[in-house]
């Protein structure tokens, strides 16, 4: 037993795939402790929030300042202002006045903004374009005008007895505020979702779901595989043609279409995380049951059952201890393959909207539902559903290199 | 070699008409065809033919592991009833055996001490004190020369084949049976280690008075160490009869074949015309 755990953290594959389901594993477990509550709350109002460091304006602008004169100060703030679509646009009203681009780079703010100053007239009238799209050129300069104009924001308070605004602060561009200093900073390393949600708290919690749901799910689909497998190979005779019979009656028909029809009639009042869980159990026992059953087979036979038999131990005691220890590796690797299985099908499952119902936990699937629903991927927001499909596909991954690696470790053929 | 009569000797074992079927149809194979026998107790019989003579099944029809097609088996003079568990548990008081190969006779993960507990335990000793039980192993093992307390603790794996096999007699030794089946059980160990494995079953036939099956297909071997032979050929008993009439003055054609394949030392190794006669 020593030996054999030796030998499997000699195998670089399992190491590997060990080492990511750990890391894993260790993130659902810590990271609600550093980052308590509950992972469904809606924290932002509005949908798919981009994922980056969000600080309370409010707070910041109550927080003590400190005057830093950086030169590049104005030039970042109009590159900020200018997004993507603005410079084609630019380049656009450039090749209306007949204006040669060719040489000019895109992102070169400063050369961008030169050409425009010498260029653009608010009185030009473009043959061909609409009052929209002018009127939107003027926005665009004035805003670009005004960032390097305006020298503070005012801020006014209502005076009391008036109600009249009465300046009370000015915010200079030169003023700072220490990020560390503001009460409020919220970080969201991933964003938030269609409901406003963390999407990182959300995804761990989901991980940690999912990892649930594959965990029952493998174990019920290997229990019911290793106890059929065993009872058929063991008994033989009528008992195995009549466990053969049932089993391959469940690999004929497709297991997913199974899983579908079983999801649909369960409705969706019933179908919590551990009942989906169940049901991909039951419906993916099969290929345990017969490789199991074919082991068996192979095993019953050998001396030392023979000898077992001769020493007058019970039929149980022999399927338990001289039977199952042979096959126990084989199991264990089964047993992983269908965790990974069970993940994969949840996700599918969840996917079709026939997933777990509950709105108290997320799982993977249900994450990736939502956000197909509320069209992420048809609007960029690439954080909502990126990192969960990274997440299953690590998931998977890592287990599939366990079972890889164990197999290379007790199947000698395969060794490398 | 031992000149002993036992026609007379009450019965231990016999078969009448024991038959051995595997597969339908097209695939079917007679692996045992029609055989009867009768072993008598304190017996030293030898079952010899080639792979694939039928003597393994009939081996696990003694036993009680396989059951035959047609025919019945006697056991002390009464048909064998293995209907149920515990009948089987009975007759297996009765019959033991001893494995070919060593290696995959004993399970590897339980340890020593557990197979030789085992086998007090079927011997009714399971409410014995400890140190008792410690005491019957340790006579068990120096019964094979072999050191219980360097034993203790450790599993089958780690023993040498000779070792595993001399467990495997200690084993006897402790559930003394009436019959011992011994599948080719020096097949598998080095020339030294058979001998003394020789030498420990014919010395526990004489000791507890058992009956020893035993079945090989190196017909000089079972010329030393037999009162009686079977030749099997085809599941069929071909030739039979006290050891030395059989192979000093064989009649079937397939045993006179099976003694001149015999290798000798000293003597040009001509396999073909071998003077059975003169030899005699």
């Amino acid at each position: 037993m020593k030996n054999t755990l030796r030998q499997l953290f000699h195998s670089g594959k399992f190491v590997a795939g060990f080492v990511i389901f750990v890391a894993i594993l260790l993130t659902v477990f810590i990271y609600p402790l550093v980052n308590p509550g509950d992972p469904l709350e809606m924290i932002g109002v509005g949908t798919f929030a981009r994922p980056g460091t969000y600080v309370s304006l409010y707070d910041a602008v109550r927080t003590d300042t400190q005057t830093l004169r950086l030169s590049e100060a104005d030039d970042n703030r109009i590159a900020k202002a200018l997004s993507a679509e603005d410079r084609v646009a630019m380049v656009e009203w450039f090749t209306t006045m007949g204006i040669d681009v060719s040489d000019l780079d895109i992102d070169d703010t400063d050369a961008l903004l030169d050409l425009w100053n010498a260029n653009y007239d608010p009185s030009i009238k473009p043959q061909g374009m609409t009052m929209a799209k002018r009127n939107y050129y003027k926005r665009l300069n004035n805003s670009l005008q005004e960032i390097r104009a305006a020298d503070e924001i005012i801020l006014a308070e209502p005076d009391e007895e008036s109600g009249a605004l009465v300046k009370s602060d000015t915010i200079s561009k030169t003023d700072y505020v220490n990020v560390s200093q503001v009460a409020n900073v919220k970080n969201l390393p991933l964003g938030t979702d269609n409901f406003g949600r963390d999407v990182l708290k959300e995804l761990v919690s989901a991980a940690g779901t999912s990892i649930v749901i594959g965990l029952i799910a493998g174990t019920v689909a290997t229990l019911i595989g290793l106890s059929l497998g065993l009872l058929s190979g063991y008994l033989g005779g009528f008992a195995d043609d009549f466990i053969m019979f049932v089993t391959n009656v469940f690999t004929v028909i497709p297991s997913f279409v199974l899983l579908i029809l079983i999801s649909y009639s369960i409705g969706q009042e019933q179908r919590g995380a551990a009942v989906v869980a169940v049901v991909i159990g039951l419906t993916s026992w099969t290929w345990t049951c017969r490789s199991v059953r074919s082991q068996v087979i192979s095993l019953r036979n050998r001396d030392h059952v023979n000898l077992s038999k001769l020493s007058g131990h019970s039929m149980i005691r022999i399927v338990l201890t001289d039977i199952l220890p042979y096959i126990a590796s084989y199991v264990v690797m089964a047993f992983i393959l269908q965790v990974s299985t069970g993940i994969l099908s949840e996700a599918q499952l969840s996917l079709l909207g026939l997933g777990p119902k509950t709105t108290e936990t997320a799982t993977l699937g249900l994450m990736m539902n939502w956000a197909m629903l509320y069209s992420a991927h048809t609007n960029g927001s690439w954080w909502a559903y990126f990192p969960v499909i990274l997440t299953i596909t690590l998931i998977s991954f890592s287990l599939n290199l366990m079972n890889t690696g164990m197999d290379q470790v007790f199947n000698p053929t395969l060794r490398d | 070699m031992s000149e002993k009569d036992f026609t007379g000797k009450p019965l231990c074992l016999s078969g009448r008409g024991v038959t051995r079927v595997f597969g339908l149809g097209d695939k079917k194979t007679v692996a045992v065809d029609h055989v009867d026998f009768d072993f008598h107790e304190g017996e030293f019989v030898s079952i010899v033919g080639e792979s694939g003579s039928g003597k393994t099944t009939l081996s696990k029809m003694l036993l009680g592991l396989l059951n035959p097609s047609e025919g019945e088996i006697l056991f002390q003079g009464q048909p064998r009833d293995i209907s149920t568990g515990k009948k089987k548990k009975e007759y297996w008081k009765g019959i033991q055996a001893i494995f070919q190969d060593p290696f995959s006779s004993f399970n590897t993960f339980h340890k020593i001490d557990a197979v030789l507990l085992d086998c007090i335990n079927m011997r009714g000793g399971k409410n014995l004190p400890m140190d008792k039980k410690i005491e019957m192993m340790t006579e068990a093992c120096s019964f094979v020369n072999l050191k219980f307390a360097e034993l203790t603790n450790k599993y089958p794996f780690e023993l040498s084949g000779g070792q595993m096999q001399r467990l495997m007699i200690a084993r006897i030794f402790l559930l003394k049976p009436k019959i011992l089946l011994a599948d080719e059980p020096t097949s598998m160990v080095d020339a030294c280690s058979r001998a003394t494995i020789l030498d420990m079953l014919l010395q526990l036939r004489d000791e507890i008075g058992m009956t020893v099956i035993f079945i090989t297909h190196d017909i000089g071997l079972a010329y030393y160490i037999s009162d009686t032979v079977y030749i099997m050929e085809h599941g069929k008993f071909v030739e039979y009869g006290k050891a030395d009439e059989v192979i000093l003055n064989p009649k079937a054609a397939y045993t006179k074949r099976l003694i001149s394949d015999v290798p000798k030392i000293h003597e040009e190794w001509d396999l073909s015309t071998v003077d059975l006669q003169a030899e005699a």
